[in-house]
């Protein structure tokens, strides 16, 4: 089975924000929520970098170690998904979450959060394959459908790639052999515990 | 004149502010073009302590300009520390007093009951003290459940009614907090007089409160000195987790992400330890000693139980009363 990982190529990233404007509207996400969101560092100054950002399907994810109901659960495809069934909305996993991937529809006064929102890698919820009720709740389904994420395969410079972890990082590595610079697999070796350098072996250290 | 005037202030602003811009890209000019992610991560610890180090992002949620924290330090202590330790600590604090019951027993009234009794407590008094008990019962519980109930509970009664449980717990507690803090602030006002630190507190503590050995009884007033530690431990404990709490419930309205996850962690640290202080309150209030219960049961205690544990108390109490009869 394929190890699926995100990886953002933050030196081809233009800031479009077609990644952000696809997911809304393929999985229908309501107002206020993003699931992936593009962050620019060093705005207006040498060495201004963008990255799209979102959840990143950790190995280890600590939402999954910390939620107090345990409604997470990692598919065969290592992807990170949740049961809104489950989630009581306390609002732990956006406290654990490196990237701030978790997204609440309410603004959580009195613990009125509401049940939490995040990027399922277009691989939908516990509910049924491609059925009315797990769009209502998660979005589209793709990975069933044979797809790949929806913001990666419409990215316009291919800066977010989203797929097999290994075939994205030797993909990775080759442009950066063939340009001779970059900037690294953002977040990388805080999500999966290993980075991705030219010369370096893509793969995921195993245990 | 004066709108030239303007004019000119107008031009000299542009020329400062275009000095400084040339300045500050020609000391930037350094950056390589091709910034590693480890320099990325640099620059964004090198913002100074205490300022958000965030990119710019284009959606309103300004928290989502973080590109990355540290949740996992969040978690570790979540898990190291709270769960781990709070929980061994929680277990060792029952365990104590179920060995104390075996060796010393109940604390018995050593010169029999009376038959007459002494108000101890008014109905305002004993308001307080449940309210804010039965308030802190629901809270206490509640809250081992989010901390404790997934390794616990939930494999009892399966996750689908754990979770139903746990979301109706949440609600509760959120809404319980408000008994909670009403008690402890009534409490503080009706008996911070008596829970102040006065002469006999050292030799209460000194002699063990004499709970250790039969027919010791330290002389004290209307509190003994363990009873202060209680009071201060609820008062100090339980208003540092009231304004955890209260952070908790307004998420990011208070604190920014690192505000949350120690105010979250605190809450939980405090909580805990406060929890150990009023099992072994418990403990002493019901099945340790007798007639300790009526105190706050009926509010009237046993004259003799009243002599032996709070003499002063008595004494003050029959000391106002008979001079009361005298005039």
């Amino acid at each position: 089975m394929a190890r699926m990982k995100f990886l953002c190529d933050s030196d081809r990233c233009i800031e479009c924000n077609a990644c952000v404007t696809a997911c809304k509207n393929e999985h229908e996400v309501p107002w206020g929520i993003n699931r992936r969101r593009v962050v620019t560092i060093n705005d207006g100054k040498p060495g201004e970098k963008s990255i799209s950002m979102a959840c990143m399907h950790c190995t280890d994810a600590p939402c999954a170690s910390v939620c107090p109901v345990d409604c997470f659960y990692k598919t065969d495809d290592g992807v990170v998904l949740h049961s809104k069934d489950l989630c009581i909305g306390c609002g732990y996993c956006f406290y654990a979450c490196p990237f701030g991937a978790p997204q609440y529809p309410q603004a959580g006064n009195f613990g009125s959060r509401g049940k939490m929102d995040k990027c399922t890698f277009c691989a939908g919820g516990p509910e049924a394959d491609g059925t009315a009720e797990e769009f209502a709740k998660y979005g589209t389904n793709r990975l069933a459908e044979g797809k790949l994420p929806l913001c990666a395969e419409m990215c316009s410079t291919k800066a977010l790639l989203a797929g097999d972890g290994d075939i994205i990082a030797s993909i990775y590595q080759e442009r950066v052999a063939k340009r001779g610079y970059g900037s690294g697999a953002w977040g990388w070796a805080t999500a999966y515990k290993t980075g991705v350098q030219a010369g370096q072996g893509p793969a995921e250290k195993k245990g | 004149m004066k709108n030239s005037l303007a004019h000119l202030f107008r031009i000299l602003a542009l020329a400062l502010v275009l000095a400084f811009a040339g300045a500050h890209t020609a000391s930037a000019q350094t950056t390589p073009p091709a910034a590693s992610e480890k320099e990325l991560l640099e620059y964004l610890k090198k913002c100074p302590p205490g300022q958000v180090c965030q990119g710019r992002v284009s959606i309103p949620d300004s928290k989502s300009a973080t590109l990355v924290q540290d949740g996992r330090m969040w978690q570790e202590r979540m898990e190291g520390p709270v769960k781990r330790y709070g929980g061994w600590f929680l277990i060792a604090v029952v365990v104590l007093l179920a060995l104390f019951y075996m060796v010393r027993g109940k604390v018995k009234i050593d010169s029999g009951v009376s038959g007459k009794t002494i108000e101890r407590f008014t109905g305002f008094e004993r308001f307080v003290h449940w309210l804010t008990a039965t308030s802190f019962i629901v809270l206490g519980l509640t809250g081992l459940n989010i901390r404790f109930g997934r390794g616990v509970l939930m494999p009892m009664i399966g996750e689908d009614a754990f979770a139903s449980v746990s979301a109706l717990g949440k609600l509760l507690h959120n809404f319980t907090s408000f008994a909670f803090i009403a008690g402890i602030v009534l409490m503080l006002l009706i008996w911070i007089g008596h829970n102040l630190p006065a002469k006999g507190d050292g030799a209460w503590i000194g002699a063990g409160g004499g709970i250790f050995k039969k027919g010791v009884h330290p002389p004290a007033g209307k509190f003994n000195a363990g009873q202060k530690l209680i009071f201060w431990a609820v008062i100090l404990l339980g208003g540092a987790i009231a304004v955890t709490g209260i952070i908790m419930m307004f998420p990011f309205y208070f604190a920014s992400m690192s505000g949350m996850q120690l105010a979250t962690f605190l809450h939980s640290v405090l909580a805990i330890i406060l929890i150990g202080v009023i099992l072994a309150h418990i403990y002493i209030g019901t099945i340790g000693m007798q007639g300790a219960f009526d105190a706050m049961g009926s509010g009237k205690v046993d004259l003799n139980w009243a002599k032996e544990h709070h003499s002063r108390w008595v004494e003050q109490v029959q000391g106002k009363k008979s001079g009361a009869a005298a005039e």
